[in-house]
């Protein structure tokens, strides 16, 4: 339990790789707040699936890429919790298609939530580390920000951008006891690659040196592990979970 | 206490310093050696203390402690 009586808010934790990682970090003995914006029956399932591990979870609807929402969510969190110690930027969306073909406001939600949002959150939550002087902050980027990939400009962008936000944020806030992180995942089966056709999946595992696609639980528990005291002298770092796709 | 005092009593615990060196001249970066990150906080924790709102365009003015307690008078 080396995560024991630690508070986290995972963002985006309804499916898919934030649920894998609210779960986990429930496995670890965390508390965890469980930030959605769509199904709150989905989100429901995640926090079952914390408290039938003997952990207390709440769930709060909030849009990250709105300010109000945001404040909202986090004062919610700190008023039950009493303290954040963990936050986990997972919210993230695709709008994919050629930049010749794209549609402006497909580029503007994609950077509003995977990157204005991770800011958004980031800041209202950093206050209170300060004072606690202590937090670890985990941001999902992608490979897809360090490689590029045709189709995704947007995400891509989003991505990178998060992952300069990342190593900015580690050297303000390193002072005050606060290691932030960005965690790259290569391709997860998740709803989000669920919808590519079956040929593009095969060719992208070719890409793979492990040869497959990973499970959002192999995201979860590197996740677990920058969020504990075992890495605490690891900022401003990004690791890749993308089966060796990126050296 | 007076607004000086509470300043004081906040800046000390803030910034570790001993209340001896806090005067009502004292700068904060200067003769204090606080960081802009230190700067952030103790606004934040005078806008606490105090119950005002320290807006950005003052906040980047109020270098000294007797900035500080000027404008947090005139502001109650």
């Amino acid at each position: 339990m080396h995560l024991g009586d630690k508070v986290a808010i995972v963002t985006g934790a309804s499916r898919g790789i934030g649920r894998a990682v609210a779960i986990s970090l429930a496995k670890s003995g965390a508390n965890v707040v469980v930030n959605y914006s769509g199904s709150e029956a989905a989100a429901q399932e995640t926090v079952d699936a914390i408290e039938a591990l003997g952990r207390k979870a709440i769930k709060v609807k909030a849009n990250v890429a709105n300010a109000e929402e945001v404040a909202a969510m986090v004062e919610e969190a700190h008023k039950t919790f009493g303290k954040i110690d963990i936050l986990i930027n997972n919210a993230g969306i695709t709008r994919d298609g050629l930049l010749m073909r794209m549609k402006d406001e497909d580029f503007d939600d994609v950077i509003d939530i995977n990157l204005k949002g991770v800011y958004l959150v980031t800041k209202a939550v950093s206050k209170i580390m300060m004072k606690q002087r202590y937090g670890r902050i985990i941001n999902m980027t992608s490979v897809v920000g360090v490689m590029g990939n045709a189709g995704q400009t947007n995400y891509a962008a989003s991505k990178a951008g998060v992952i300069g936000f990342t190593k900015s944020c580690a050297k303000e806030l390193a002072s005050r006891g606060i290691t932030v992180n960005a965690i790259a995942p290569g391709f997860i089966n998740t709803e989000m690659t669920d919808v590519l056709p079956e040929k593009v999946k095969e060719e992208m595992v070719k890409q793979i040196p492990l040869g497959r696609m990973a499970e959002a639980e192999e995201v979860a528990s590197v996740t677990a592990f920058l969020a504990s005291d075992f890495a605490n002298y690891i900022t401003g770092q990004v690791i890749n979970v993308d089966g060796g796709m990126v050296m | 206490m007076n607004t000086f005092d509470k300043v004081k009593a906040i800046v000390v615990e803030q910034l570790g310093v001993d209340e001896a060196e806090v005067t009502i001249d004292s700068t904060f970066i200067d003769d204090l050696g606080a960081d802009s990150l230190d700067i952030v906080e103790l606004i934040m924790a005078f806008e606490e203390e105090f119950n005002v709102e320290i807006p950005d365009d003052v906040a980047e003015k109020i270098k000294t402690v007797k900035d500080t307690v000027e404008y947090i008078d005139s502001a109650q």
